[in-house]
């Protein structure tokens, strides 16, 4: 008996100890990797919004300026939206759109829309998908430049009823084999062009508030017209953390 | 003589991970859609497996028969989330593209067979050796599962190498003049290439002369 015991004390402790050690070598790695990790998240971040807007377009600081929107209908998630404000002397320059297109072939697309203060896209990248390899997948640019085509348009030019792939009347030309996704993706587009229609003087008043706000103004800055949207839930008002890569890591 | 030649030759050909054990499936087949992916993932699971046996081996007079298997998971779950964070910081283009197979790398059966049947009962150097075989043989495996969904299904070879060896590499891949076949790229393609791989290793295999134990085998059968 008094074997056993002694046995069983032994598996606890050989275990107690390696766990320990394990732990000390995770949390020693970490303390390695952390910070150039999160370096490398910013910049990725960077890199992506300067292929859907030109850095000489604007000269603030893009990823301290961004907000986050809720609107199911014309942003294609449920989820709070990032919207990064881009202004250039102060003024409203463009601003980026990390919008969602609900309903490609296998799920959501994820996308990244660039727009400019008149309403004209500036470029559009699609960051996350599960479109079928060889058919949906032309949407990335590192596959085909139909992406590309979206560069210069506005809810003007072409006219909304053109906003459309080819196959229902539009503009947009389909993939042989696969005409969902890129339907699914001209939509989000043009629903994210509309949202910024609608809502670009409040945007850029809620990011100029919250930049006020971060240099330690009161909170009294905020416009009224923007409380009165974080009244009724269509806005939210804090500042974010950067956020982490569209492919999220395994759960 | 159960020297070294033989422990690698048992790891990297007679014992293939996943051509003979058919262990780790898993991430062979989820990452195999072009060589590149498959020798990425490769070069990972060596890695993770030298270092497994390694410590492993370092601690086997310590080791507990009841807790073992529970002292060989800690051991390769801390080792393969440490490569994770290592790769994330330090290769960044490269885990955008593993980033999501890495940690599949804890599920790949193989290591802890490796860990169980040869590291536990070895010094450390036959155990970093054979964990050496083993990750090489499930390396090639697979490349060669890679390459051949690569060349069938998208009519390309050796693309993506920039994420590997940097920008001097973009562009260095073959494009063959044919469009590929989508289907060796789905899941079904990776069962499909995986069965002519192991057709093949077997068939070369038989025609290695067979030991006398397999033909005294084959002689009661008839």
């Amino acid at each position: 008996m008094a074997d056993r015991d002694r046995q069983g004390l032994r598996a606890i402790l050989v275990v107690a100890v390696i766990a320990v050690c394990a732990a000390g070598l995770i949390s020693a790695s970490h303390e390695i990797s952390a910070e150039r990790i999160e370096r490398n998240i910013a910049e990725r971040l960077m890199q992506s919004l300067h292929e859907v807007l030109d850095p000489s377009l604007y000269d603030n600081d893009l990823i301290g300026s961004q907000v986050q929107v809720i609107d199911p209908d014309l942003l294609g998630t449920t989820d709070p939206v990032q919207v990064f404000l881009a202004t250039r002397d102060g003024e409203p320059a463009a601003a980026i759109f990390a919008s969602v297109a609900p309903l490609g072939y296998n799920g959501a697309i994820d996308l990244l829309v660039g727009v400019d203060a008149e309403g004209v896209i500036q470029g559009v990248r699609v960051t996350d998908h599960r479109e079928t390899p060889g058919l949906g997948d032309q949407i990335e640019i590192s596959i085909s430049d139909w992406i590309t085509g979206f560069d210069g348009t506005s809810l003007a030019d072409p006219p909304l009823p053109q906003w459309a792939v080819t196959a229902d009347g539009g503009r947009f030309d389909a993939f042989t084999g696969a005409t969902v996704t890129p339907r699914a993706v001209v939509r989000a587009v043009r629903d994210t062009l509309v949202y910024f229609d609608e809502n670009q003087a409040e945007l850029f008043e809620r990011a100029a508030a919250e930049e006020a706000d971060a240099t330690g103004a009161e909170t009294e800055a905020v416009p009224e017209r923007v409380r009165a949207l974080v009244a009724d839930g269509k806005l939210r008002l804090h500042r974010t953390a950067v956020p982490g890569p569209a492919g999220a890591p395994l759960p | 003589m159960n020297g070294a030649g033989t422990l690698f030759a048992d790891g990297f050909w007679r014992n293939n991970a996943a051509f003979v054990q058919l262990l780790g499936l898993c991430p062979l087949l989820a990452i195999t859609t072009t060589l590149v992916n498959g020798l990425a993932l490769g070069i990972a699971t060596t890695l993770v497996l030298i270092a497994t046996n390694s410590v492993v081996s370092l601690i086997r007079g310590a080791l507990v028969q009841s807790v073992r298997i529970l002292i060989f998971v800690l051991i390769i779950a801390s080792l393969v989330t440490t490569i994770d964070m290592l790769t994330n910081a330090f290769f960044h283009d490269l885990y955008r593209v593993l980033g999501l197979f890495i940690p599949l790398i804890i599920t790949n059966c193989a290591i802890l067979a490796q860990a169980e049947s040869v590291a536990s009962r070895h010094r450390i150097d036959r155990a970093a050796l054979s964990g050496l075989a083993t990750g090489l043989g499930f390396a090639a495996a697979l490349v060669m599962l890679g390459g051949l969904r690569e060349i069938v299904g998208s009519g390309t070879l050796f693309s993506g190498m920039e994420f590997l060896l940097g920008e001097v590499a973009r562009g260095v891949y073959l494009d063959l003049p044919y469009d590929g076949m989508l289907a060796a790229i789905l899941p079904p393609g990776a069962f499909f290439g995986l069965a002519v791989l192991i057709a093949a290793r077997n068939y070369l295999a038989d025609r290695k002369k067979p030991d006398p134990a397999r033909r005294e085998a084959a002689a009661v059968r008839q």
